[in-house]
């Protein structure tokens, strides 16, 4: 009975989710990102692995798919990029350890391999530079599109002392390399796709010209004397 | 050659069957457009088949590593990328075939007699391709494919006095965790896509043995030469054939445009918050199955609950699929094509098809006052199409069909 019951209690508040209301949606900087900038992507991939990985992993992305991908040579990876002694294969995880990041942050950090694709670009970018001072806050910042993140504002000290454009030209850098940790294989695909639809489009002429050739057969009426 | 041929053909009714289904198979010379979705429908079944297989490969149906392995998959998996995304894909594309190859049926009246048992096979079909998309988007294991399976099979628990128990059979759990992904896996891979060859099979050797109807909705077999070929019939091989396959090549080119460019379609067919790995823990904000299911989700929550059961609102939803298996005997008309149906009956035709797709964008809306009041709107138009037309298709005035085809 006490089974039924709980089964009950799981069904009514799943129903009941149908009827939660989406968040109010706020307004996001478009990010403008370009995943076939290279060195957008190198620039993001150092700063990530300096201003981020400390905290966050990206556990689904390897070193030397990095290495491949943004055409950078292994030493320079491992003098940039890797920091622990971590070898190529492996994948980028973080040193901070679970238990301890729960007792800091609430939360532990999360991974961030999929970031841009939950989150989309645009929330990534206006999310990295939307702090603002809030000292009621544990780490004196607060966040307009994550209001409370209980994650510190690590950018600032790359925020000092520079023009705003090139400060934004960083953060686009990070979330640019975000979107290609989200799915390294869009790199190929957009340039692999132009030659699947070129082929397609002959193939389609080449069907149509033999379906074409076929039918005349069918229009004057050679394929059989019809009454 | 001959020798070959004859020595299979006394063991295997091989020339017979190329014969009966393509050389001498005569179809209505007039198909247009909406002729090309059944075979487009064939060519995806094959396409999830495939590319289907090769997933099975490298996919691992275990509730703590299947979204893992579906990022290998997507990442070190050799060409994986292209495969997950042509199956993800394929199984939109092959509802939006479907869905236009019921609507052809619709148009020209194909459901009618003599094809009742056609349109039956392939509401089956239907329905069987629901529950397979539905166990496959559960697969990956992300936050959508977990509290997604959560609503939908909850439903069963509404079910009066059984509900609790058929619902811990049906998940071998008490709630959607290792043991469904496990038996979801099982059915997506094996039983359903047996179900739905087996039924693809029934469904064209039904056709073949009447024929096909046309834009006309005339019967072409009514008209025949003295070999008794029907004189508006030509073979489907090669016309058909080499039609349908430009078709398929069309098709593919925007297909390959959606694969390589927006596989996931900006959240229509992979879901962002299916890129967050379920946890149990963490109700999404906003819950709702992908596109092709929506319609009949929509009819689900117009329905409010009634003494306390959400089962009124399960029943209506369906009765929104079995209600159109019964398609072939609710019309009344005395004509299959849109071409001489009366005018009230287009106007019919057109106020259905905005309600269903109205239900379906509905679906993916969150709930709000407005929103639930459309719905019902649109679910009552949508029952009113199926209830009352043994009333209007006996009404108005149809025009009269021609003997031969007019083109």
């Amino acid at each position: 009975m006490k089974i039924r019951t709980k089964i009950k209690l799981a069904l009514a508040s799943t129903l009941l989710s149908f009827s939660v209301l989406a968040a109010g949606d706020l307004h996001l900087d478009h990010a403008n990102t370009d995943i076939s900038d290279t060195a957008s992507l190198q620039n993001g991939a150092k700063l990530f692995m300096n201003y981020c990985s400390g905290c966050h992993a990206i556990g689904f992305m390897r070193y030397n798919r990095i290495a491949k991908d943004l055409n950078l040579n292994d030493s320079l990876v491992s003098k940039h990029l890797m920091f622990a002694g971590e070898k190529p294969g492996e994948t980028i995880t973080t040193a901070m350890p679970k238990d301890a990041a729960k007792k800091w942050f609430g939360n532990p950090p999360p991974d961030l391999s999929l970031v841009a694709r939950s989150k989309g670009t645009d929330w990534i970018y206006t999310y990295l530079k939307g702090f603002y001072e809030d000292e009621s806050k544990a780490f004196g910042v607060n966040n307009k599109v994550l209001a409370n993140a209980s994650m510190p504002d690590v950018l600032w000290s790359l925020k000092e002392g520079k023009p705003e454009a090139e400060f934004d030209q960083d953060v686009r850098d990070i979330t640019n390399f975000l979107d290609y940790v989200g799915e390294p294989a869009k790199l190929i695909r957009t340039s692999l796709g132009v030659w699947v639809l070129l082929f397609l489009g002959v193939l389609f002429i080449l069907t149509y010209l033999l379906k074409k050739e076929y039918w005349k057969d069918v229009k004057y009426g050679i394929w059989r004397p019809r009454d | 050659m001959k020798n070959k041929q004859s020595w299979i053909d006394q063991r295997f009714p091989l020339t017979k069957v190329w014969n009966e289904h393509l050389a001498e198979y005569y179809t209505p010379r007039n198909f247009n457009f909406w002729y090309f979705f059944g075979s487009l429908a064939l060519l995806m079944l094959v396409m999830q088949l495939v590319t289907g297989i090769f997933l099975t490969m490298h996919f691992k149906p275990d509730s703590a590593n299947a979204f893992a392995s579906v990022e290998y998959i997507m990442r070190d998996v050799e060409w994986g990328w292209l495969v997950r995304y042509l199956h993800s894909v394929g199984a939109s594309a092959f509802f939006v075939v479907i869905y236009l190859h019921m609507y052809r049926g619709l148009l020209y009246g194909s459901y009618k007699g003599p094809r009742e048992l056609i349109w039956v096979l392939g509401m089956l079909l239907y329905i069987v391709l629901m529950a397979e998309a539905f166990m496959g988007y559960v697969l990956p294991w992300g936050q959508m494919s977990y509290w997604g399976a959560q609503v939908i099979i909850s439903l069963f628990g509404s079910v009066p006095v059984i509900g609790p128990d058929l619902l811990v059979w049906i998940l071998g759990d008490y709630a959607v965790g290792d043991a469904a992904l496990n038996r979801f896996f099982s059915l997506h891979v094996i039983a359903l896509p047996l179900i739905l060859v087996v039924l693809v099979f029934l469904h064209i050797v039904a056709l073949h043995t009447v024929g096909s109807n046309n834009p006309d909705g005339i019967e072409i077999k009514k008209n025949k030469d003295k070999d008794g070929i029907p004189k508006d019939g030509i073979p489907f091989h090669p016309y058909f054939t080499v039609k349908d396959t430009m078709g398929a090549v069309a098709f593919l080119w925007i297909f390959c445009a959606v694969v390589f460019y927006a596989p996931g379609l900006n959240g229509y067919f992979l879901e962002h918050a299916n890129f967050i790995e379920a946890n149990p823990l963490q109700t999404p904000e906003h819950i709702a199955p992908l596109w092709y299911l929506t319609p009949f989700y929509s009819v689900l929550r117009a329905v409010p609950p009634m003494f306390g059961s959400q089962f009124p609102g399960v029943l209506a939803m369906g009765a929104s699929l079995l209600i159109l298996f019964f398609l072939p005997w609710l019309d009344r008309s005395p004509v299959k094509s849109i071409r001489y149906r009366s005018p009230i009956y287009k106007w019919v035709l057109g106020v259905f098809v905005v309600s269903f797709v109205m239900l379906g964008w509905l679906g993916m809306q969150s709930v709000t006052p407005l929103n639930v009041f459309l719905a019902r709107v649109f679910t009552v138009l949508y029952f009113a199409f199926f209830i009352l037309m043994p009333w209007y298709t006996s009404i108005g005035k149809t025009k009269e069909v021609p003997e031969r085809l007019t083109e």
